[in-house]
């Protein structure tokens, strides 16, 4: 579904993804750790296309297409999603509102009927009673006076009405008391399909307990250093990053 | 200030018609209105139209109606019909006053009033019992000192005339609506709006100002507004002029004990606009909102002058504008507060942002607080600023368009004011009006 290939990222002019490459199956979900600065977030944003975020060198394929040739929305209304590590606040637009225009953007690129108001009010409801939110949130204005643990809520909550083909949740985790890592993480195995793919960029295992990823990738000084099962992530548990100095050292990394 | 006092051809022609218009009078005509129409002209002639040197006038120039001389536009109502009115003020429900060139139009006014109310033409009502509007008449709008006020009294002659009784509650809104339409040459009126809500009374009025789109004219507006004792007007202004049309408005509002007034200024056409609103909070407990959205683009300027003047104790003020530039237009907000001495315990707030469009438009604002009381709560903020690209860019991540998601956040950053819009028809009718208005700016904006 997605290969990245030899993946050069700068921002602001800084080189940070040094040559990264990576394969993502549908069915699959695979989770990218790393210590800070490490890029696992600026992955993220290049995939998401976000402006700030310049592609240097490399190519990105999305089920057989140039990702890196599309547009932020093209992208979106193509089937990738990314949950926001910080969730921007919107003043006075509607949640409700916003999400509806966003789901008929993505059905109308795909053939699809759009939906009307009851229809999505429908939709709407039955998503937000799996993720325990609370019907209030959905008239205020997007994630606007929202606390950490609702604005990450919201995006899984986005993520399930939009129900992407791959799905890329930017350290969805931090700042989550074990009640709410606990919200998302149903959130995001109920979406688990044989169809979709779904990238998980955490800095702690934790998250890993309640979302059990396929493969595991260590990145360091931009490019991946690492790659194996579940195990892996459970040895960096143990050990910390510490250990993968020696290994992230042998590449010609600037360490940030 | 020093005031140099100006002759110019375009001053003179303006003393001769409005002359021509107090020699014409009816004989039967009360002489204290000949009166106030001479005096009105008098300071119009002794001030002069305003230049850049007066500090209330820095930033906006009326240069371009300074230099010529408008007649008095005359009958225009061939080219007007009651389908253009409805598109323009959206059908409010209700009863409604027309005036085409400052001239009542009865044609095209229609609708019920509840018994007691009286909404009519100026003219008529200074006709038939003048002793009505005597007491208030250019008591609230001095003609000394204020250029353009003096001039519309020099002028007076037509407008509208509300009387709500006291105790009266009216629901439905009452529409005063303004057309112009010079198709020939660039003509002028001069409008005069008299509202007296009685003691304990509540009303909503609508003004709206209107011309076909294209044509050159110059509107010159003024209007008086005294609010009873307990009474509650909530008014609405909705400026549509055409975009080459000069429209000055001034606004006097005289507040008494716990009377509730609200302004919603709408401007959206224009080539040159100024808005003063002044209000006097004259009774304790006397409260005022006053909010106000512009919308200007190409070479336009809109410029809003608000002055609250707290007067008595336990006064409050409320005060949101907000403005969206694109091209290369400017704007001005001058916000004056004044708390007096005796207007302990006031509670003034006012907020006042503008979203540029483009790196070409320009805003001079400037809130202006004089503060002679010791007891009082006063805050006011500004923010200038564009649009925020995070915002911008996490909309697009959801698979929204750039137009979309800019399109988003200009109607979310309008909705502060628009949405404090009790008459469902009209806020409707300018939603649609804004991302109709989005669409054609979007040339004019920033795009990469």
């Amino acid at each position: 579904m997605l290969n990245i290939h030899n993946l050069h990222v700068r921002v602001g002019g800084k080189p940070i993804l040094q040559g990264i490459d990576l394969s993502v199956n549908a069915g699959e979900v695979h989770a990218i750790m790393g210590p800070n600065g490490s890029g696992k977030s600026t992955l993220a944003r290049a995939l998401s296309g976000h402006p700030d975020y310049q592609v240097t060198e490399g190519e990105v394929s999305y089920e057989g297409r140039d990702l890196l040739a599309m547009d932020p929305e093209e992208r979106a209304r193509e089937g990738v999603f990314m949950a926001f590590q910080y969730p921007v606040e919107i003043p006075g637009v509607n949640n409700a509102y916003f999400l509806k225009a966003a789901l008929n953007a993505i059905r109308k690129h795909r053939g699809q009927e759009e939906l009307d108001a009851i229809e999505f009010m429908a939709l709407m409801r039955e998503k937000a009673t799996l993720l325990e939110i609370d019907p209030g949130m959905l008239s205020r204005s997007v994630n606007e006076g929202f606390s950490g643990g609702e604005k990450k809520r919201n995006e899984i909550f986005q993520m399930a009405i939009l129900e992407p083909r791959l799905a890329i949740l930017d350290e969805t985790d931090s700042g989550l008391d074990i009640d709410a890592l606990k919200l998302v993480a149903n959130g995001v195995n109920a979406m688990r399909s044989a169809e979709r793919a779904i990238i998980v960029v955490t800095h702690y295992q934790r998250l890993l307990d309640y979302i059990v990823p396929d493969v595991v990738h260590v990145l360091s000084g931009g490019r991946i250093v690492k790659s194996g099962d579940r195990a892996l992530a459970l040895e960096l548990e143990d050990k910390g990053y510490g250990w993968l100095d020696p290994e992230a050292a042998a590449a010609p990394a600037t360490k940030a | 200030m020093t005031r140099v006092v100006q002759s110019s051809p375009q001053i003179d022609a303006y003393v001769g018609d409005s002359d021509r218009l107090v020699s014409a009078g009816s004989a039967t005509e009360p002489s204290w209105l000949r009166n106030l129409r001479r005096k009105g002209i008098e300071h119009f002639a002794d001030a002069g139209f305003p230049t850049t040197r007066d500090e209330e006038w820095k930033f906006t120039s009326v240069a371009s109606i300074a230099h010529r001389h408008f007649a008095p536009a005359h009958d225009g109502q061939s080219g007007i019909t009651t389908d253009l009115i409805e598109r323009r003020i959206g059908a409010l429900g209700g009863y409604r006053l027309v005036l085409v060139n400052g001239t009542y139009a009865p044609k095209f006014s229609v609708g019920e009033l509840p018994a007691g109310v009286q909404v009519s033409s100026l003219r008529s009502i200074l006709a038939t019992n003048p002793a009505a509007v005597e007491p208030y008449l250019g008591r609230f709008a001095p003609s000394d000192g204020q250029a353009f006020t003096a001039l519309n009294t020099g002028f007076l002659q037509d407008g509208a005339f509300v009387w709500i009784p006291p105790g009266a509650i009216i629901e439905e809104p009452i529409s005063l609506l303004f057309v112009s339409a010079s198709p020939e040459t660039p003509g002028v009126s001069h409008p005069r709006v008299l509202i007296v809500a009685g003691d304990h009374s509540q009303a909503t009025i609508v003004e709206s100002y209107a011309g076909p789109a294209g044509q050159e004219y110059f509107t010159n507006a003024v209007t008086e507004v005294v609010v009873g004792s307990g009474a509650l007007v909530d008014h609405y202004k909705v400026q549509r002029e055409s975009q080459r049309a000069h429209h000055i408005g001034s606004m006097y509002v005289h507040g008494t004990r716990d009377s509730t007034f609200s302004s919603h200024s709408i401007a959206f056409g224009g080539a040159l606009v100024r808005n003063d609103i002044i209000a006097l909070l004259d009774g304790e407990g006397s409260d005022c909102t006053l909010n106000g959205l512009y919308l200007v683009d190409g070479r336009r300027l809109i410029d809003n002058h608000t002055t609250i003047d707290h007067a008595k104790s336990h006064c409050g003020s409320h005060e949101m504008y907000k403005g969206i530039l694109s091209g290369h237009a400017r704007a001005v907000f001058n916000g004056k507060i004044i708390v007096r001495p005796d207007a302990q315990k006031t509670d003034a707030k006012q907020t006042n942002k503008a979203l540029l469009l483009s790196d070409d438009a320009q805003i001079n604002t400037k809130p202006q607080l004089e503060i002679f009381a010791n007891d009082v709560k006063c805050t006011h903020g500004a923010a200038v600023g564009q649009l925020d690209e995070d915002a911008i860019f996490y909309l697009r991540a959801r698979g929204l368009g750039r137009r979309q998601a800019r399109d988003m956040l200009i109607h979310a950053f309008a909705g502060d004011v628009l949405n404090r819009i009790r008459i469902d028809g009209l806020r409707t009718s300018l939603e649609e009006h804004l991302l109709s208005e989005l669409l054609t700016a979007e040339g004019a904006a920033n795009q990469p």
